[in-house]
């Protein structure tokens, strides 16, 4: 048995995750470290970083160390028609350092649904990832996106690419003022550009978003989204799970529903998910999918180390002291709880709370 | 409590009014002292000085919630944070400066001092230009004078500091104002704060 307190906070976190993804019928993933290179140079842009570690196999063949395990499950998984493949992992994946700009092991925890996914699953996924967050903090959010309603709202004003991919850029920063001006450059009226703008100024609540997109946008237009609240309605964590149109990813990859998870006292997002049908079609499956990531290294943030001792007791002897003594004290204080840590000499750096000294020499 | 990342200088002091309007005084930042940050329990907010270029890491890595940063070092450095107003004061124009006669020809590659060496490499890469970037930190001014450089990319405020050097403005790249920011998580949890700031802020920016 594993004692709890010796547990640290991200390893509580994951055995926890581990019992709920199983107890949703996730089974677990296990792969190894490795993947072959050109997986990743591929699909580059998919890759939260696109450098990766490479080195060539004893066969000669030029392998990565793992910087995502998406691909990996998408590679080895089955695309059979009314299959779906429900699965769970844990992995340390290596990607680039955003503030070091040097390689990094980061622990990483996440599920996949693939194949024939229909609105029940998203609901589940999603559900699944506020509870992973309610097992961290009770303060938490998961604000929801739809790729596929923000692109054709937009592109009903100004089909141009270019504008569109602007556009999303602008929704994402919620930058209304430049949203505003890009709209006057492509020749979008104003009472149109309020119109874009409602998806910059609709977040939050569910119902409050869905109304003031109904005051615009037809039904049909947003039936996915209002869908999906309807069923998010029964879930227990509906009032932590809300809409916000800022929440865009690469439309090469992702489409439909997209999402991110924030917890209080963390200053970045620490979960990111979506469907990925696009990726895929990409590496010629004909399956859909969701899936989604929680960055366990974000964790770090929430707490700090407030332990004050590294150990409960110091217990000290020397070449005199009868080894059975040191023995029998030791054996007694841990029977109680009680940290021990026998030195012959004080350790420099050894934080404690008392100290035994069964050191005969100084008598 | 709100931290609010405000950038040293004048504009500094321009936004804080703007602030304390939206209700969110704080009268110790006033006093004639060398202290960075500033409270005000009862109004639970807190304010701190910095650098103009470093608001927007405040911001990203949430040791503010909210600052003001202007639209050249948003651009520069391309912080993950959300660009919530235009607050249409600190206005200036990023621009391409160089000597009074000089011109370019296109026919060797182009010399550019700048502090913005993003913003430099993306203008000239949409105008499919090859140049070579030289990094300044300040002064950028004496580069095309010392023909450290053919031309120069910074912000121009009035002109009057080319015009003093025998320089001009060859082309204007876009205009420059300050923006209200927030952290994306922040945003999630004080939304209320900062909602409120941003739409007192938009009563106030509509009488300038």
């Amino acid at each position: 048995m594993i004692e709890e307190s010796v547990l640290q906070f991200e390893e509580k976190v994951i055995f926890a995750l581990r019992s709920l993804y199983r107890k949703h019928g996730y089974l677990p993933y296990k792969m190894s470290k490795f993947e072959e290179y050109e997986l990743y140079l591929r699909n580059k842009d998919f890759l939260v970083s696109d450098r990766v570690i490479a080195f060539n196999d004893t066969n000669g063949k030029l392998m990565a160390l793992k910087p995502d395990v998406t691909l990996s499950i998408i590679k080895n998984g089955e695309d059979v028609k009314g299959v779906k493949q429900k699965v769970y992992y844990n992995e340390n994946v290596y990607r680039v350092s955003e503030s070091t700009h040097r390689f990094k092991e980061i622990m990483q925890t996440g599920l996949e649904c693939i194949g024939d996914i229909d609105i029940f699953d998203i609901y589940e996924v999603i559900t699944l990832a506020a509870e992973s967050l309610s097992r961290i903090s009770d303060k938490f959010y998961i604000e929801i996106s739809n790729m596929d309603v923000i692109c054709s709202l937009i592109s009903e004003f100004c089909d141009d690419s270019e504008f569109i991919a602007k556009a999303m850029g602008f929704i994402s920063q919620k930058n209304a003022h430049d949203l505003k001006i890009l709209c006057g450059q492509y020749g979008v009226s104003d009472e149109d550009n309020e119109k874009i703008s409602l998806l910059i100024s609709l977040y939050g609540d569910r119902n409050d978003v869905i109304n003031g997109l109904l005051e615009i946008y037809d039904k049909d237009k947003i039936g996915n989204i209002c869908r999906l609240s309807e069923m998010l309605d029964n879930s227990p964590f509906s009032d932590k799970i809300k809409f916000d149109f800022s929440v865009i990813n690469d439309m090469n990859y992702y489409n439909g529903f997209v999402f991110k998870g924030f917890v209080d006292g963390i200053y970045c997002g620490v979960l990111a998910g979506g469907q990925y049908d696009n990726m895929m079609k990409k590496m010629d499956r004909n399956s859909g999918a969701i899936g989604f990531a929680l960055y366990l290294d974000r964790l770090e943030e929430l707490y700090s180390d407030k332990e004050n001792y590294d150990i409960d007791c110091l217990l000290l002897y020397d070449d005199k002291t009868d080894l059975l003594d040191v023995l029998k004290e030791t054996d007694k204080l841990t029977a109680e709880g009680i940290s021990v840590s026998c030195q012959k000499n004080i350790p420099e750096k050894l934080r404690y709370k008392t100290a035994i000294d069964l050191r005969k020499g100084r008598e | 409590m709100l931290n609010i990342a405000l950038p040293k200088g004048r504009l500094g002091e321009k936004v804080y009014d703007m602030f304390e309007k939206a209700g969110y005084e704080c009268p110790s930042i006033k006093e004639n002292n060398r202290k960075l940050i500033f409270e005000n329990p009862e109004k639970e907010v807190r304010y701190f000085w910095v650098k103009p270029s470093d608001v927007p890491i405040y911001v990203e890595r949430g040791a503010a919630d909210i600052g003001v940063a202007g639209k050249d070092i948003l651009l520069e450095y391309q912080p993950s944070v959300y660009e919530l107003l235009d607050l249409n004061v600190g206005k200036c124009r990023m621009t391409v400066a160089g000597k009074k006669d000089f011109f370019d020809d296109g026919k060797r590659t182009l010399k550019v001092a700048t502090k913005f060496t993003n913003i430099a490499s993306d203008y000239y890469a949409k105008l499919g230009r090859d140049i070579d970037i030289i990094k300044l930190n300040g002064s950028i001014e004496l580069a095309p004078i010392l023909n450290l450089s053919d031309v120069i990319v910074d912000i121009v405020e009035t002109g009057n500091t080319l015009a003093e050097n025998d320089l001009e403005v060859k082309q204007t790249i876009l205009p420059i104002s300050a923006r209200l920011i927030s952290n994306k998580a922040s945003f999630k949890f004080k939304s209320g704060e900062i909602e409120k700031i941003v739409r007192s802020m938009k009563e106030q920016i509509k009488d300038l």
